[in-house]
């Protein structure tokens, strides 16, 4: 089977590439990337007036099974995924029960054949049950497919703990993903400490406890020699200490979503459960910290941390209501945005959702080299829509962002050679 | 003028002239609450639901007293008696109510925002008696009540609140009507206790008690709470009555015609000196007073029947 992408506009800095070009796929594999390819026995996709770029990865996102699957499935999830231009995700391993061993990172891998939409990478706990305490078994849960370990959820609460597990990760080469939260100062806590919390009469989760645990992480990378990747950083504090253990030569990577440059704590005004996510959204002046870490490469790359919550979880008193907002969907035209505003390029924002990925979790993809594997992404920058509950694929519909006009969209997304998705065969 | 709100969820929500209306409305019914009879038939037919969900009596008694008075049916829903701990949840509990034809909820929640929430779940007529540490807007409204009779006028006041600010919603709602209406807020206590100036409401903080205090026109002591918090917060009731407490000497930095306030239930000898208790600046019985009128001035305004 071939597929020819014809007339877009090819955009792949792994090879340095912003050019008009066609792309030839065959066999899973890129073959050929070059300006007018013919191909008789192809299928051709018309590329006129759209970017073409290596699928775009999400390395983090919660899919909810096993065990709660009334918010998400690894098939509903997937559907989101791709409908959103992900051609991959990494999800993460607080489900029920956790994925804290090879039996459920099996299940999770075989729910994602059946659903035969994007790749899904399992992400294994660090520690079992997630309590913080026993080290998972790495190996086996390596060889199962696990590519990274994280408590994501909750963080490691003692240092000796993240300690043994970044070090014991050599032994396997398995990425180190830390959830960095100092507990003891935001428990309790809804909104950010500051502005929402005086607002709302809520407890607040304050920046620095973020900026905390993370200057913790990154003292345990240098005392270790291994690299650690910091999930989700919200704080302008945050990304000081970041951008300071990077210029000190240390082996940090680190992502943020887009809520993050999307918003602030005033999402959460009128207590809208549906901008309650941990860590929370913060103030402005964190999130312009946030933009200038993503042009100056503080932060290497935007994940969603998609974590979908039915009405039951969402629709009550906000104090009660689940941390966690759906983010597959809207991840593309957000991070367009800001290349509309001029805060990054287009090539940069393709750096940050595909290929820096790829890079973190060592995956396949990333690349439209020859030989790397057919995964593409084909979006419209332009086209306009309109956030409705009806047009997100997710089983949950928790997004801060319904209402809102956004513009770019995927129009195909390309897995292995294969057309999982496609908006225009969708309209005709 | 015209009160057009549906709900009194927050003070934020309101205009200086809504207060002035509200406090207005509030001053011409009070006179009903001294009648031989004090029984009016403004609301009858109308079904009120208090439902408390956090242990209160007097906010809950001025309630159904305001309520008795206009002649509207009273439920009465206490977190003990509520199916809520068997796992009902509060939208399910207040679908029920509103089935049953309640015109308008009356909630103290300890979670903060479960009034608006339930303002927005049920297009059902709400007030907020008390939610978390977020608002109490009633309460407010009867102290600006208070102080607007003693003095006249509620601009150009200094109003100092004395104790746990920051997890007071008493505190958060009497900032933002004071401010609203023209006077100077200053906040003092524990600094464990008190907000960052920017996330004060526009209040002053002050970490000398003498500050907040020195020529104040309105001194108001917030009950301690030592439940509120997971952890201590100061490390004596002994140290918070020394150090913060009032007494006649430390009152005496305020006006000399200051008015002495507190919320209610006051614990003496703690933010309290006893040698208060018969004060002639106190006006804390008048503020239970008015809280009944305001009460129903609010009832009034949200459920019609003309005053
Ligand atoms: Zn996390």
């Amino acid at each position: 089977m071939k597929i020819l992408l014809k007339g877009g506009r090819i955009v792949d800095p792994s090879q340095g590439l912003d050019q008009a070009a066609d792309l030839l796929l065959e066999d899973g594999k890129v073959v050929a990337l070059a300006p007018d390819l013919a191909e008789e026995d192809a299928r051709v996709l018309p590329c006129e007036g759209l970017i073409v770029c290596p699928g775009l990865i999400d390395l983090h996102v919660h899919f909810r099974e096993p065990g709660e699957e009334w918010k998400e499935t690894i098939a509903t999830g997937s559907l989101a995924a791709v409908a959103g231009g992900f051609t991959a995700v990494a999800c993460m391993p607080n489900t029920r029960p956790p994925n804290d061993n090879a039996e459920v990172t099996r299940y999770i891998l075989k729910k994602a054949q059946e659903a035969g939409l994007c790749r899904v990478w399992p992400v294994a706990c660090i520690t079992k049950g997630q309590k913080g305490e026993q080290l998972t078994e790495f190996g086996e849960l390596k060889e199962a497919g696990a590519v990274a370990v994280s408590d994501d959820g909750r963080p490691v609460p003692e240092a000796a703990v993240m300690r043994l597990a970044l070090e014991y990760a050599k032994n396997f080469d398995l990425p180190v993903i830390s959830h960095a939260e100092e507990l003891s100062l935001s428990r309790g806590g809804h909104v950010n400490e500051g502005l929402a919390s005086a607002r709302l009469g809520l407890r607040g989760i304050p920046a620095q406890g973020e900026a905390i645990a993370i200057f913790r992480e990154v003292m345990l990378a240098e005392l270790t020699g291994s690299p650690v990747h910091i999930a989700h950083v919200s704080t302008r504090s945050g990304v000081e200490i970041i951008r300071r253990a990077k210029e000190a030569g240390l082996s940090v990577t680190a992502e943020t979503a887009p809520h993050y440059f999307s918003l602030t704590e005033e999402a959460t005004f009128g207590y809208h459960t549906n901008a309650k996510v941990n860590p929370p959204l913060r103030s402005e002046e964190d999130r312009r910290a946030i933009e200038e870490a993503l042009r100056d490469g503080t932060i290497d790359a935007i994940a969603t941390d998609h974590a979908p919550h039915s009405p039951l979880e969402k629709f009550c008193e906000f104090e009660r209501a689940a941390f966690g907002l759906i983010g597959l969907e809207t991840a593309l035209p957000l991070a367009l945005h800001l290349v509309e505003r001029g805060i990054i390029s287009l090539p940069r924002l393709v750096e940050l959702l595909s290929c820096a990925p790829a890079r973190i979790l060592k995956l396949p993809g990333g690349s439209l080299r020859e030989g790397s594997p057919a995964d593409v992404t084909v979006f419209d920058p332009e086209a306009r829509w309109v956030v409705t509950e009806e047009e997100l694929h997710s089983k949950s519909k928790n997004s801060p962002f319904l209402g809102w006009e956004m513009r770019g969209r995927a129009v195909y997304t390309i897995v292995g050679g294969r057309v999982v998705f496609s908006r225009r065969e969708l309209l005709s | 003028m015209e009160f057009f709100h549906r709900h009194i969820l927050d003070i934020s929500a309101f205009t200086p002239e809504d207060i002035s209306y509200i406090l207005n409305t509030a001053e011409n019914l009070k006179e009903i609450l001294s009648r031989p009879i004090p029984k009016v038939p403004t609301l009858r037919g109308k079904l009120v639901a208090h439902l408390f969900f956090e242990p209160s009596t007097r906010t809950r008694l001025s309630f159904e007293r305001a309520a008795k008075t206009l002649s509207a049916d009273v439920f009465n829903l206490t977190a003990r008696m509520s199916s809520v701990e068997k796992g009902e949840t509060l939208l399910d509990t207040v679908l029920n109510l509103k089935a049953m034809g309640a015109d308008l909820f009356v909630i103290r929640h300890p979670m903060a925002g479960a009034p608006h929430f339930i303002a927005r779940a049920t297009e059902t007529r709400v007030i907020n008696a008390g939610d978390g540490f977020h608002a109490h807007p009633t309460q407010a409204l009867l102290d600006m009540l208070t102080v607007r009779e003693k003095k006249g006028t509620l601009s150009g006041l200094k109003v100092a609140i004395i104790g746990d600010i920051r997890h007071s919603r008493v505190a958060h709602s009497n900032i933002c009507g004071f401010r609203k209406m023209g006077s100077e807020v200053f906040v003092s206590g524990p600094a464990t206790m008190l907000p960052p100036e920017r996330e004060a409401l526009g209040a002053r903080v002050c970490y000398r008690l003498e500050e907040a205090l020195k020529d104040a026109d309105v001194v108001m002591a917030l009950r301690v709470q030592k439940e509120r918090h997971g952890r201590e917060l100061f490390p004596s009731l002994r140290e918070y009555a020394r150090e913060f407490g009032l007494n006649a000497q430390k009152l005496a930095l305020a006006r000399e015609d200051c008015l002495l306030m507190h919320p209610g239930p006051i614990n003496w000898g703690v933010e309290l000196h006893p040698e208060l208790e018969n004060d002639p600046r106190s006006v804390i019985l008048e503020q239970v007073t008015n809280g009944v009128a305001v009460r129903m001035a609010l009832l009034v305004l949200l459920l019609g029947g003309g005053a």
